[in-house]
Protein backbone atom coordinates (compact mmCIF):
# COMPACT_ATOMS: atom_id res chain seq x y z
CA UNK A 1 0.00 0.00 0.00
CA UNK A 2 1.70 3.58 -1.09
CA UNK A 3 2.84 5.57 1.84
CA UNK A 4 3.85 9.18 2.56
CA UNK A 5 6.59 9.02 5.48
CA UNK A 6 7.68 11.81 7.53
CA UNK A 7 4.92 14.11 6.95
CA UNK A 8 4.02 13.48 10.68
CA UNK A 9 6.47 11.94 13.42
CA UNK A 10 7.05 8.06 13.76
CA UNK A 11 3.79 7.89 11.65
CA UNK A 12 3.54 7.15 7.63
CA UNK A 13 0.45 8.53 6.02
CA UNK A 14 -1.59 6.16 3.47
CA UNK A 15 -1.77 8.06 0.35
CA UNK A 16 -5.40 7.12 -0.69
CA UNK A 17 -6.37 8.45 2.29
CA UNK A 18 -4.51 11.70 1.75
CA UNK A 19 -5.69 11.80 -1.82
CA UNK A 20 -9.25 10.69 -1.28
CA UNK A 21 -9.69 13.94 0.12
CA UNK A 22 -9.37 16.04 -3.04
CA UNK A 23 -12.57 17.24 -4.52
CA UNK A 24 -10.49 16.78 -8.42
CA UNK A 25 -9.78 13.96 -10.14
CA UNK A 26 -5.72 13.08 -8.92
CA UNK A 27 -3.81 10.58 -10.23
CA UNK A 28 -0.19 9.53 -9.04
CA UNK A 29 2.69 8.33 -11.65
CA UNK A 30 5.79 6.46 -11.44
CA UNK A 31 8.83 7.66 -13.43
CA UNK A 32 7.98 5.53 -16.06
CA UNK A 33 4.74 7.15 -16.19
CA UNK A 34 2.56 4.10 -14.88
CA UNK A 35 -0.28 4.42 -12.55
CA UNK A 36 0.50 3.65 -9.04
CA UNK A 37 -2.90 5.45 -7.82
CA UNK A 38 -6.00 6.78 -9.02
CA UNK A 39 -8.50 9.00 -5.94
CA UNK A 40 -11.73 8.59 -5.56
CA UNK A 41 -13.04 11.70 -7.92
CA UNK A 42 -11.03 10.82 -10.60
CA UNK A 43 -12.30 6.95 -10.37
CA UNK A 44 -15.94 8.17 -10.21
CA UNK A 45 -14.76 10.74 -13.36
CA UNK A 46 -13.30 7.71 -15.51
CA UNK A 47 -15.23 4.76 -14.47
CA UNK A 48 -12.36 2.74 -13.48
CA UNK A 49 -11.39 1.58 -10.05
CA UNK A 50 -7.52 2.37 -8.50
CA UNK A 51 -6.84 -1.29 -8.28
CA UNK A 52 -7.60 -1.60 -12.05
CA UNK A 53 -5.86 0.81 -13.28
CA UNK A 54 -2.41 -0.15 -11.41
CA UNK A 55 0.37 -0.74 -13.58
CA UNK A 56 -1.02 0.52 -16.37
CA UNK A 57 0.55 3.42 -18.78
CA UNK A 58 -1.29 6.62 -17.97
CA UNK A 59 -2.42 7.07 -21.68
CA UNK A 60 -4.46 4.08 -21.47
CA UNK A 61 -5.89 4.97 -18.34
CA UNK A 62 -7.09 8.83 -18.76
CA UNK A 63 -7.54 8.66 -22.45
CA UNK A 64 -6.81 11.84 -22.78
CA UNK A 65 -6.51 13.42 -26.41
CA UNK A 66 -3.33 15.55 -24.70
CA UNK A 67 -1.88 12.20 -23.79
CA UNK A 68 -1.78 10.87 -27.25
CA UNK A 69 -0.67 14.30 -29.19
CA UNK A 70 2.34 15.53 -26.52
CA UNK A 71 2.50 13.84 -22.91
CA UNK A 72 2.25 16.70 -20.47
CA UNK A 73 4.84 15.13 -18.18
CA UNK A 74 6.91 15.02 -21.06
CA UNK A 75 6.90 18.53 -21.23
CA UNK A 76 7.79 18.78 -17.61
CA UNK A 77 11.53 20.30 -17.13
CA UNK A 78 14.04 20.42 -14.54
CA UNK A 79 12.81 23.83 -13.89
CA UNK A 80 9.94 23.96 -14.42
CA UNK A 81 7.08 22.98 -11.42
CA UNK A 82 4.09 22.20 -13.53
CA UNK A 83 2.22 22.51 -16.40
CA UNK A 84 -1.38 22.59 -17.39
CA UNK A 85 -3.34 21.68 -20.24
CA UNK A 86 -6.78 21.70 -21.83
CA UNK A 87 -7.82 18.59 -23.34
CA UNK A 88 -10.66 15.88 -23.49
CA UNK A 89 -11.02 11.94 -22.32
CA UNK A 90 -13.46 9.53 -22.78
CA UNK A 91 -14.46 7.15 -20.05
CA UNK A 92 -16.01 4.11 -19.21
CA UNK A 93 -19.53 5.51 -19.81
CA UNK A 94 -18.44 6.48 -23.56
CA UNK A 95 -18.63 10.56 -22.49
CA UNK A 96 -16.59 12.96 -24.15
CA UNK A 97 -15.91 15.01 -21.53
CA UNK A 98 -13.52 18.14 -21.62
CA UNK A 99 -11.04 18.53 -18.64
CA UNK A 100 -7.55 20.28 -17.85
CA UNK A 101 -4.23 18.45 -16.71
CA UNK A 102 -2.20 19.43 -14.51
CA UNK A 103 1.02 17.71 -14.11
CA UNK A 104 3.23 18.67 -11.68
CA UNK A 105 7.02 16.15 -10.86
CA UNK A 106 7.11 14.95 -7.50
CA UNK A 107 10.58 15.25 -6.25
CA UNK A 108 12.45 13.30 -3.72
CA UNK A 109 14.11 14.17 -0.53
CA UNK A 110 17.72 15.25 -2.48
CA UNK A 111 15.48 17.11 -5.67
CA UNK A 112 15.57 13.59 -7.91
CA UNK A 113 12.38 12.64 -9.67
CA UNK A 114 10.27 10.30 -8.16
CA UNK A 115 7.10 10.02 -10.50
CA UNK A 116 4.25 12.98 -10.90
CA UNK A 117 1.03 13.85 -9.96
CA UNK A 118 -1.95 14.94 -12.48
CA UNK A 119 -4.62 16.65 -11.19
CA UNK A 120 -7.41 16.43 -13.54
CA UNK A 121 -10.62 18.96 -13.66
CA UNK A 122 -14.02 18.10 -14.83
CA UNK A 123 -14.38 21.19 -16.96
CA UNK A 124 -18.47 20.25 -18.09
CA UNK A 125 -20.16 22.70 -16.10
CA UNK A 126 -17.68 25.63 -16.74
CA UNK A 127 -17.52 24.84 -20.60
CA UNK A 128 -21.84 24.36 -20.18
CA UNK A 129 -21.94 28.35 -18.66
CA UNK A 130 -19.74 29.53 -21.44
CA UNK A 131 -21.36 27.90 -24.45
CA UNK A 132 -25.38 28.48 -23.37
CA UNK A 133 -24.54 31.84 -21.79
CA UNK A 134 -27.55 33.36 -19.94
CA UNK A 135 -31.09 32.09 -21.07
CA UNK A 136 -34.23 33.79 -19.67
CA UNK A 137 -36.91 31.65 -18.76
CA UNK A 138 -34.13 28.73 -18.20
CA UNK A 139 -32.51 26.88 -15.09
CA UNK A 140 -29.54 24.20 -15.51
CA UNK A 141 -29.99 23.83 -19.41
CA UNK A 142 -34.24 23.90 -18.46
CA UNK A 143 -36.50 25.67 -20.72
CA UNK A 144 -39.57 26.87 -19.75
CA UNK A 145 -42.03 30.03 -18.84
CA UNK A 146 -45.35 28.13 -17.74
CA UNK A 147 -46.59 28.67 -14.63
CA UNK A 148 -45.65 24.40 -14.11
CA UNK A 149 -42.54 25.20 -15.00
CA UNK A 150 -42.12 28.51 -13.16
CA UNK A 151 -43.04 26.41 -9.92
CA UNK A 152 -40.26 24.08 -10.64
CA UNK A 153 -37.41 27.05 -10.95
CA UNK A 154 -38.71 28.68 -7.92
CA UNK A 155 -38.41 25.14 -5.87
CA UNK A 156 -34.95 24.11 -8.07
CA UNK A 157 -31.97 26.35 -5.67
CA UNK A 158 -34.15 26.25 -2.77
CA UNK A 159 -33.64 21.78 -3.59
CA UNK A 160 -29.89 22.38 -4.42
CA UNK A 161 -29.31 23.80 -0.74
CA UNK A 162 -30.48 21.32 0.71
CA UNK A 163 -29.25 17.75 1.38
CA UNK A 164 -32.54 15.70 1.21
CA UNK A 165 -33.03 12.84 -1.37
CA UNK A 166 -35.15 14.01 -3.97
CA UNK A 167 -37.54 11.84 -6.05
CA UNK A 168 -38.04 12.82 -9.46
CA UNK A 169 -41.43 11.80 -11.01
CA UNK A 170 -42.41 12.38 -14.64
CA UNK A 171 -43.10 10.86 -17.88
CA UNK A 172 -40.49 10.22 -20.33
CA UNK A 173 -38.84 12.45 -21.76
CA UNK A 174 -40.07 15.65 -19.67
CA UNK A 175 -36.39 16.00 -18.90
CA UNK A 176 -35.52 14.42 -15.27
CA UNK A 177 -31.57 13.45 -16.23
CA UNK A 178 -31.21 17.02 -16.62
CA UNK A 179 -32.86 18.31 -13.43
CA UNK A 180 -30.83 15.93 -11.68
CA UNK A 181 -27.84 17.47 -12.95
CA UNK A 182 -28.91 21.11 -12.60
CA UNK A 183 -29.64 20.38 -9.51
CA UNK A 184 -26.10 18.56 -8.89
CA UNK A 185 -24.51 21.40 -10.23
CA UNK A 186 -25.93 24.41 -8.60
CA UNK A 187 -25.64 22.61 -5.27
CA UNK A 188 -22.99 22.76 -2.74
CA UNK A 189 -21.60 19.22 -4.25
CA UNK A 190 -20.66 20.67 -7.86
CA UNK A 191 -17.45 19.64 -6.71
CA UNK A 192 -17.78 16.15 -6.46
CA UNK A 193 -18.88 13.54 -9.00
CA UNK A 194 -22.19 13.41 -10.20
CA UNK A 195 -22.83 9.40 -10.95
CA UNK A 196 -25.57 7.82 -13.05
CA UNK A 197 -26.51 4.26 -12.37
CA UNK A 198 -29.63 2.87 -14.07
CA UNK A 199 -31.64 1.05 -11.79
CA UNK A 200 -33.22 -0.65 -15.07
CA UNK A 201 -30.17 -1.80 -17.07
CA UNK A 202 -28.10 -4.65 -15.33
CA UNK A 203 -29.56 -7.48 -14.04
CA UNK A 204 -29.40 -7.92 -9.96
CA UNK A 205 -26.40 -9.70 -9.26
CA UNK A 206 -24.21 -6.78 -11.19
CA UNK A 207 -26.33 -4.16 -10.40
CA UNK A 208 -25.66 -4.64 -6.72
CA UNK A 209 -21.75 -5.10 -7.43
CA UNK A 210 -22.00 -2.29 -9.27
CA UNK A 211 -23.86 -0.01 -6.68
CA UNK A 212 -22.02 -1.65 -3.40
CA UNK A 213 -19.22 -2.86 -4.80
CA UNK A 214 -17.35 -5.90 -3.66
CA UNK A 215 -14.40 -7.86 -2.70
CA UNK A 216 -11.93 -9.84 -4.54
CA UNK A 217 -12.76 -13.47 -4.38
CA UNK A 218 -16.40 -12.32 -3.57
CA UNK A 219 -17.86 -14.33 -6.03
CA UNK A 220 -16.37 -16.43 -9.28
CA UNK A 221 -14.88 -13.23 -11.31
CA UNK A 222 -14.33 -10.96 -8.95
CA UNK A 223 -10.54 -10.58 -9.51
CA UNK A 224 -10.08 -7.05 -7.71
CA UNK A 225 -11.59 -5.09 -5.32
CA UNK A 226 -14.40 -2.85 -6.63
CA UNK A 227 -15.24 -0.05 -4.49
CA UNK A 228 -19.02 0.18 -6.16
CA UNK A 229 -21.06 3.83 -7.34
CA UNK A 230 -21.55 4.71 -3.63
CA UNK A 231 -18.41 5.21 -2.93
CA UNK A 232 -17.45 6.33 -6.19
CA UNK A 233 -19.80 9.02 -5.71
CA UNK A 234 -18.34 10.18 -2.04
CA UNK A 235 -18.59 13.94 -1.52
CA UNK A 236 -21.41 13.93 -4.78
CA UNK A 237 -24.25 12.67 -6.24
CA UNK A 238 -25.46 9.26 -6.82
CA UNK A 239 -28.42 9.46 -9.30
CA UNK A 240 -30.10 6.30 -9.39
CA UNK A 241 -32.61 6.26 -12.91
CA UNK A 242 -35.54 3.94 -13.18
CA UNK A 243 -35.81 3.38 -9.79
CA UNK A 244 -38.89 1.33 -10.07
CA UNK A 245 -36.71 -1.24 -11.35
CA UNK A 246 -34.60 -1.56 -8.59
CA UNK A 247 -35.17 -5.39 -7.45
CA UNK A 248 -36.65 -5.70 -3.99
CA UNK A 249 -34.03 -7.58 -2.36
CA UNK A 250 -31.61 -4.44 -3.53
CA UNK A 251 -34.44 -1.98 -2.24
CA UNK A 252 -33.68 -3.24 1.67
CA UNK A 253 -29.93 -2.42 0.61
CA UNK A 254 -30.85 1.06 -0.44
CA UNK A 255 -32.91 1.59 1.92
CA UNK A 256 -30.21 0.41 5.00
CA UNK A 257 -27.75 3.06 3.04
CA UNK A 258 -29.91 5.75 3.49
CA UNK A 259 -30.59 5.00 7.18
CA UNK A 260 -26.72 5.04 8.05
CA UNK A 261 -25.01 6.10 4.98
CA UNK A 262 -22.42 3.07 5.24
CA UNK A 263 -22.04 0.92 2.00
CA UNK A 264 -21.03 -2.99 2.74
CA UNK A 265 -19.64 -4.72 -0.87
CA UNK A 266 -20.18 -7.98 -1.26
CA UNK A 267 -17.99 -10.15 0.65
CA UNK A 268 -16.80 -7.52 3.20
CA UNK A 269 -17.69 -7.47 6.74
CA UNK A 270 -16.20 -3.76 6.90
CA UNK A 271 -19.09 -0.62 6.17
CA UNK A 272 -17.54 1.91 4.36
CA UNK A 273 -18.87 5.52 5.54
CA UNK A 274 -20.06 7.82 2.77
CA UNK A 275 -21.63 11.47 2.24
CA UNK A 276 -23.29 10.76 -0.77
CA UNK A 277 -26.45 12.58 -2.18
CA UNK A 278 -29.45 10.62 -3.58
CA UNK A 279 -31.51 11.41 -6.35
CA UNK A 280 -34.04 9.01 -7.62
CA UNK A 281 -36.07 8.92 -10.87
CA UNK A 282 -38.80 7.20 -12.18
CA UNK A 283 -41.38 7.36 -14.86
CA UNK A 284 -43.24 4.89 -13.20
CA UNK A 285 -46.34 5.03 -10.23
CA UNK A 286 -44.32 4.71 -7.53
CA UNK A 287 -47.64 4.94 -5.01
CA UNK A 288 -49.18 2.28 -7.33
CA UNK A 289 -45.99 -0.36 -6.94
CA UNK A 290 -46.58 0.47 -3.22
CA UNK A 291 -49.91 -0.62 -2.97
CA UNK A 292 -49.09 -3.94 -5.10
CA UNK A 293 -46.30 -4.85 -2.99
CA UNK A 294 -43.63 -4.43 -6.18
CA UNK A 295 -41.69 -1.43 -4.05
CA UNK A 296 -40.81 -0.91 -0.23
CA UNK A 297 -43.57 1.51 1.04
CA UNK A 298 -40.77 2.43 3.76
CA UNK A 299 -38.40 3.40 0.83
CA UNK A 300 -40.33 5.00 -0.93
CA UNK A 301 -41.55 7.48 2.11
CA UNK A 302 -37.79 7.54 2.66
CA UNK A 303 -37.13 8.81 -1.04
CA UNK A 304 -40.11 10.77 -1.24
CA UNK A 305 -38.27 13.22 1.33
CA UNK A 306 -38.77 16.19 -1.49
CA UNK A 307 -40.91 14.97 -4.79
CA UNK A 308 -40.52 16.71 -7.59
CA UNK A 309 -43.08 15.89 -10.47
CA UNK A 310 -42.02 16.84 -14.04
CA UNK A 311 -44.92 18.12 -15.85
CA UNK A 312 -45.72 16.58 -19.43
CA UNK A 313 -44.99 19.13 -22.22
CA UNK A 314 -48.34 18.99 -23.75
CA UNK A 315 -49.58 20.35 -20.03
CA UNK A 316 -46.76 23.28 -20.75
CA UNK A 317 -48.88 24.71 -22.98
CA UNK A 318 -46.68 28.16 -24.86
CA UNK A 319 -43.69 25.86 -23.53
CA UNK A 320 -43.95 24.29 -26.55
CA UNK A 321 -43.05 27.55 -28.73
CA UNK A 322 -40.16 28.47 -26.42
CA UNK A 323 -38.73 25.44 -26.57
CA UNK A 324 -38.70 25.38 -30.54
CA UNK A 325 -37.19 28.26 -30.34
CA UNK A 326 -34.39 27.41 -28.44
CA UNK A 327 -33.68 24.27 -30.16
CA UNK A 328 -33.66 25.71 -33.36
CA UNK A 329 -31.24 27.83 -31.97
CA UNK A 330 -29.20 25.35 -30.56
CA UNK A 331 -29.28 23.58 -33.80
CA UNK A 332 -28.46 25.79 -35.89
CA UNK A 333 -25.83 27.31 -34.25
CA UNK A 334 -24.24 23.28 -34.13
CA UNK A 335 -24.85 22.34 -37.32
CA UNK A 336 -23.44 25.48 -38.84
CA UNK A 337 -26.59 26.71 -40.63
CA UNK A 338 -29.01 29.63 -40.67
CA UNK A 339 -32.21 28.73 -40.22
CA UNK A 340 -34.90 32.04 -38.56
CA UNK A 341 -37.68 29.67 -37.90
CA UNK A 342 -40.92 28.21 -38.41
CA UNK A 343 -43.61 28.76 -41.29
CA UNK A 344 -47.11 29.05 -40.10
CA UNK A 345 -47.97 26.18 -41.42
CA UNK A 346 -45.18 24.17 -39.67
CA UNK A 347 -45.48 26.01 -36.62
CA UNK A 348 -49.78 24.92 -36.81
CA UNK A 349 -48.33 21.38 -37.31
CA UNK A 350 -45.62 21.56 -34.14
CA UNK A 351 -48.24 22.93 -32.20
CA UNK A 352 -51.37 20.42 -32.67
CA UNK A 353 -48.85 17.43 -32.36
CA UNK A 354 -49.54 15.48 -28.63
CA UNK A 355 -45.29 14.91 -27.95
CA UNK A 356 -45.90 11.48 -26.39
CA UNK A 357 -42.10 11.72 -26.30
CA UNK A 358 -42.16 15.08 -24.63
CA UNK A 359 -39.21 17.24 -24.38
CA UNK A 360 -37.18 14.75 -25.98
CA UNK A 361 -39.16 13.79 -29.02
CA UNK A 362 -39.42 17.76 -29.57
CA UNK A 363 -36.18 18.16 -29.64
CA UNK A 364 -35.31 15.01 -32.14
CA UNK A 365 -38.16 16.51 -34.30
CA UNK A 366 -36.54 19.45 -34.59
CA UNK A 367 -33.42 18.02 -35.12
CA UNK A 368 -34.37 16.19 -37.74
CA UNK A 369 -35.93 19.56 -39.02
CA UNK A 370 -32.76 21.15 -38.75
CA UNK A 371 -31.02 18.85 -40.67
CA UNK A 372 -33.29 18.43 -43.79
CA UNK A 373 -33.84 21.72 -44.21
CA UNK A 374 -32.38 23.36 -47.01
CA UNK A 375 -33.42 27.25 -46.88
CA UNK A 376 -34.25 29.99 -44.03
CA UNK A 377 -37.32 28.61 -42.92
CA UNK A 378 -38.57 25.40 -41.69
CA UNK A 379 -41.57 24.68 -43.45
CA UNK A 380 -43.83 21.05 -43.11
CA UNK A 381 -41.87 18.86 -45.92
CA UNK A 382 -38.95 19.46 -43.44
CA UNK A 383 -40.28 17.75 -40.75
CA UNK A 384 -40.38 13.83 -39.71
CA UNK A 385 -42.95 12.28 -41.96
CA UNK A 386 -44.83 10.81 -39.01
CA UNK A 387 -45.69 13.93 -38.11
CA UNK A 388 -47.42 14.39 -40.65
CA UNK A 389 -49.35 11.16 -40.49
CA UNK A 390 -50.42 11.18 -36.88
CA UNK A 391 -51.93 14.38 -38.25
CA UNK A 392 -53.58 12.84 -40.88
CA UNK A 393 -54.95 10.44 -38.78
CA UNK A 394 -55.98 12.62 -35.97
CA UNK A 395 -57.88 14.80 -39.22
CA UNK A 396 -59.35 11.25 -39.99
CA UNK A 397 -60.49 10.26 -36.62
CA UNK A 398 -62.08 13.95 -36.30
CA UNK A 399 -63.96 13.55 -39.95
CA UNK A 400 -65.60 10.14 -38.94
CA UNK A 401 -66.80 11.47 -35.36
CA UNK A 402 -70.46 12.53 -36.13
CA UNK A 403 -70.01 15.46 -34.69
CA UNK A 404 -73.37 18.71 -35.32
CA UNK A 405 -72.00 21.39 -36.95
CA UNK A 406 -74.77 24.13 -35.11
CA UNK A 407 -76.12 23.31 -31.76
CA UNK A 408 -74.52 20.17 -30.95
CA UNK A 409 -70.85 21.45 -31.53
CA UNK A 410 -71.38 23.20 -28.34
CA UNK A 411 -71.62 19.58 -26.33
CA UNK A 412 -69.14 18.05 -28.42
CA UNK A 413 -65.89 17.46 -27.14
CA UNK A 414 -64.53 18.76 -30.54
CA UNK A 415 -65.71 21.80 -29.35
CA UNK A 416 -62.61 21.94 -26.61
CA UNK A 417 -60.13 20.70 -29.07
CA UNK A 418 -59.03 24.37 -29.58
CA UNK A 419 -58.52 25.40 -26.17
CA UNK A 420 -56.61 22.18 -25.04
CA UNK A 421 -53.21 20.84 -26.82
CA UNK A 422 -53.64 17.49 -24.96
CA UNK A 423 -54.62 15.08 -27.66
CA UNK A 424 -55.38 12.32 -25.20
CA UNK A 425 -57.88 14.05 -23.58
CA UNK A 426 -59.43 14.96 -26.44
CA UNK A 427 -59.60 11.59 -27.66
CA UNK A 428 -60.75 9.88 -24.45
CA UNK A 429 -63.29 12.43 -24.45
CA UNK A 430 -64.19 11.64 -28.64
CA UNK A 431 -64.83 8.20 -27.03
CA UNK A 432 -66.54 9.12 -24.09
CA UNK A 433 -69.21 10.67 -26.31
CA UNK A 434 -69.04 8.19 -28.83
CA UNK A 435 -70.57 5.51 -26.11
CA UNK A 436 -73.19 7.93 -24.69
CA UNK A 437 -74.50 8.39 -28.12
CA UNK A 438 -74.70 4.57 -28.43
CA UNK A 439 -75.83 4.37 -25.32
CA UNK A 440 -73.47 2.17 -23.75
CA UNK A 441 -73.21 -0.24 -27.09
CA UNK A 442 -69.39 -0.95 -27.35
CA UNK A 443 -70.59 -1.70 -31.23
CA UNK A 444 -72.23 1.02 -32.32
CA UNK A 445 -70.03 3.19 -30.23
CA UNK A 446 -67.20 1.80 -32.38
CA UNK A 447 -69.35 2.13 -35.84
CA UNK A 448 -69.69 5.98 -34.93
CA UNK A 449 -66.26 6.37 -34.63
CA UNK A 450 -65.50 4.85 -37.44
CA UNK A 451 -62.69 2.22 -36.15
CA UNK A 452 -63.29 -1.69 -35.39
CA UNK A 453 -64.05 -3.02 -31.84
CA UNK A 454 -60.97 -4.07 -31.25
CA UNK A 455 -59.28 -0.43 -31.76
CA UNK A 456 -61.82 1.11 -29.30
CA UNK A 457 -61.29 -1.55 -26.97
CA UNK A 458 -57.80 -1.05 -26.89
CA UNK A 459 -58.22 2.67 -26.29
CA UNK A 460 -60.87 2.29 -23.64
CA UNK A 461 -58.17 0.23 -21.96
CA UNK A 462 -55.66 2.49 -22.62
CA UNK A 463 -58.04 5.52 -21.47
CA UNK A 464 -59.31 3.36 -18.57
CA UNK A 465 -62.80 3.39 -19.42
CA UNK A 466 -64.54 0.64 -17.94
CA UNK B 1 -17.04 -14.58 -34.68
CA UNK B 2 -17.28 -12.12 -37.01
CA UNK B 3 -15.40 -12.47 -39.97
CA UNK B 4 -13.82 -9.22 -40.39
CA UNK B 5 -11.90 -7.46 -37.11
CA UNK B 6 -10.87 -3.89 -37.16
CA UNK B 7 -8.39 -2.77 -35.03
CA UNK B 8 -7.34 0.75 -34.34
CA UNK B 9 -3.90 0.88 -33.34
CA UNK B 10 -1.50 3.41 -31.19
CA UNK B 11 2.39 1.63 -32.36
CA UNK B 12 1.68 -2.00 -30.67
CA UNK B 13 -1.05 -1.66 -28.42
CA UNK B 14 -4.92 -1.29 -29.34
CA UNK B 15 -5.26 2.66 -29.53
CA UNK B 16 -6.34 4.32 -26.42
CA UNK B 17 -8.87 6.42 -28.37
CA UNK B 18 -11.05 4.89 -31.17
CA UNK B 19 -11.00 8.64 -32.71
CA UNK B 20 -7.07 9.52 -32.32
CA UNK B 21 -6.17 6.36 -34.35
CA UNK B 22 -3.83 6.86 -37.18
CA UNK B 23 -3.63 2.93 -38.00
CA UNK B 24 -5.96 0.34 -38.32
CA UNK B 25 -5.29 -3.34 -38.26
CA UNK B 26 -7.79 -5.50 -40.28
CA UNK B 27 -7.49 -9.42 -39.85
CA UNK B 28 -9.98 -11.11 -41.91
CA UNK B 29 -10.88 -14.63 -40.73
CA UNK B 30 -10.75 -16.71 -44.69
CA UNK B 31 -11.67 -20.29 -45.08
CA UNK B 32 -7.87 -21.31 -44.14
CA UNK B 33 -8.53 -20.21 -40.55
CA UNK B 34 -8.64 -17.18 -38.60
CA UNK B 35 -6.15 -14.46 -38.96
CA UNK B 36 -5.62 -15.40 -42.68
CA UNK B 37 -5.08 -12.55 -43.66
CA UNK B 38 -3.59 -8.99 -42.00
CA UNK B 39 -3.09 -5.76 -43.16
CA UNK B 40 -2.61 -2.58 -41.50
CA UNK B 41 -4.45 0.66 -42.99
CA UNK B 42 -2.64 4.11 -41.89
CA UNK B 43 -5.39 6.99 -42.25
CA UNK B 44 -4.47 10.85 -43.44
CA UNK B 45 -5.88 11.78 -40.08
CA UNK B 46 -7.19 10.97 -37.37
CA UNK B 47 -10.99 10.85 -37.70
CA UNK B 48 -14.17 9.09 -36.20
CA UNK B 49 -16.19 9.51 -38.74
CA UNK B 50 -13.51 8.42 -41.85
CA UNK B 51 -12.20 5.72 -39.37
CA UNK B 52 -16.03 4.44 -39.08
CA UNK B 53 -16.37 4.89 -42.86
CA UNK B 54 -13.50 2.44 -43.17
CA UNK B 55 -15.25 0.16 -40.71
CA UNK B 56 -18.44 0.08 -43.38
CA UNK B 57 -16.61 -0.05 -46.56
CA UNK B 58 -14.12 -2.64 -45.30
CA UNK B 59 -17.56 -4.72 -44.73
CA UNK B 60 -16.39 -5.17 -41.01
CA UNK B 61 -17.87 -7.29 -38.53
CA UNK B 62 -16.30 -6.68 -35.23
CA UNK B 63 -14.32 -3.63 -34.16
CA UNK B 64 -11.97 -3.91 -31.41
CA UNK B 65 -10.98 -0.71 -29.70
CA UNK B 66 -10.20 1.16 -26.25
CA UNK B 67 -12.47 4.06 -25.56
CA UNK B 68 -14.81 5.28 -28.00
CA UNK B 69 -17.48 8.01 -28.20
CA UNK B 70 -21.56 7.34 -27.42
CA UNK B 71 -22.51 7.98 -30.52
CA UNK B 72 -19.93 6.40 -32.43
CA UNK B 73 -20.37 2.94 -30.19
CA UNK B 74 -24.65 3.77 -31.05
CA UNK B 75 -23.76 4.65 -34.89
CA UNK B 76 -21.59 1.15 -35.36
CA UNK B 77 -24.34 -0.76 -33.44
CA UNK B 78 -26.91 0.42 -35.61
CA UNK B 79 -24.88 -0.25 -38.70
CA UNK B 80 -24.69 -4.30 -36.95
CA UNK B 81 -20.88 -3.72 -36.09
CA UNK B 82 -19.92 -5.57 -32.73
CA UNK B 83 -18.20 -3.27 -30.62
CA UNK B 84 -16.07 -4.60 -27.72
CA UNK B 85 -14.78 -1.64 -26.11
CA UNK B 86 -12.03 -0.19 -23.40
CA UNK B 87 -9.45 -3.27 -24.06
CA UNK B 88 -6.36 -2.36 -22.93
CA UNK B 89 -3.42 -4.34 -24.25
CA UNK B 90 -0.75 -5.53 -27.46
CA UNK B 91 -3.02 -5.89 -30.49
CA UNK B 92 -1.58 -9.33 -31.12
CA UNK B 93 -2.60 -10.78 -27.94
CA UNK B 94 -5.72 -8.90 -28.39
CA UNK B 95 -6.19 -10.58 -31.71
CA UNK B 96 -5.09 -13.90 -30.37
CA UNK B 97 -7.64 -13.79 -27.32
CA UNK B 98 -10.36 -12.39 -29.93
CA UNK B 99 -10.28 -15.40 -32.04
CA UNK B 100 -10.24 -18.78 -29.19
CA UNK B 101 -13.49 -16.25 -28.38
CA UNK B 102 -12.28 -15.19 -24.72
CA UNK B 103 -11.62 -11.61 -25.10
CA UNK B 104 -14.54 -9.59 -23.04
CA UNK B 105 -15.75 -5.84 -23.44
CA UNK B 106 -13.79 -3.54 -21.13
CA UNK B 107 -10.51 -6.31 -20.44
CA UNK B 108 -7.55 -5.11 -19.42
CA UNK B 109 -4.83 -7.55 -20.16
CA UNK B 110 -2.16 -8.54 -18.07
CA UNK B 111 0.62 -7.86 -20.70
CA UNK B 112 -0.62 -4.48 -20.24
CA UNK B 113 0.69 -3.64 -17.29
CA UNK B 114 4.28 -4.75 -17.93
CA UNK B 115 4.51 -3.14 -21.92
CA UNK B 116 3.36 -0.65 -23.15
CA UNK B 117 4.22 2.50 -25.72
CA UNK B 118 6.16 4.80 -23.31
CA UNK B 119 8.55 6.42 -26.04
CA UNK B 120 10.24 9.12 -24.37
CA UNK B 121 12.72 10.77 -21.94
CA UNK B 122 11.81 9.54 -18.97
CA UNK B 123 10.41 6.00 -20.18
Amino acid sequence: MPYIGGLFPNERVVLSSFINAFPVGALILDTNRRVVLLNRALEGLLGLSSEEAEGLPCYAVLRARACLRSCPALALDTASESVSVESDIINRERQLVPVRITTSAVKGFEGNLVGFLEVIEDLRAMQGLHEEGPTAFSFGGIVGKSPEMEKIFRILPVLAESDSSILITGETGTGKDVIAEAIHHVSNRAKGPFIKVNCGALPETLLESELFGHTKGAFTGAVDDKPGRFRMANNGTLYLTEIGDLPLPLQVKLLTFLDDKTVYPIGSTRGYSVDVRVIAATHRNLEEMVAKGTFRKDLFYRLNVVRLHLPALRERGEDILLLLDHFVRLFSHKLNKTIDGFSPQALAKLKKYPYPGNVRELRNIVEYAVNVCDARVISPRHLPPYLLESEQEQAALMARTPVDTTAGMQASPLADFASTDNWSDIERKIILDALARAKGRRNEAARLLGWARSTLWRKMKQYKIN
Amino acid sequence: MGNRILIPLYKKEVAPRFDLALEALIVSCGEEGPGAEERVVVLPHASAEEMCNLILTEKVDTVICGGIAEEHYQYLLWKKVRVLDSVIGPYDVVLERFLEGRLKQGETLEQAKKTGVLNGRRA
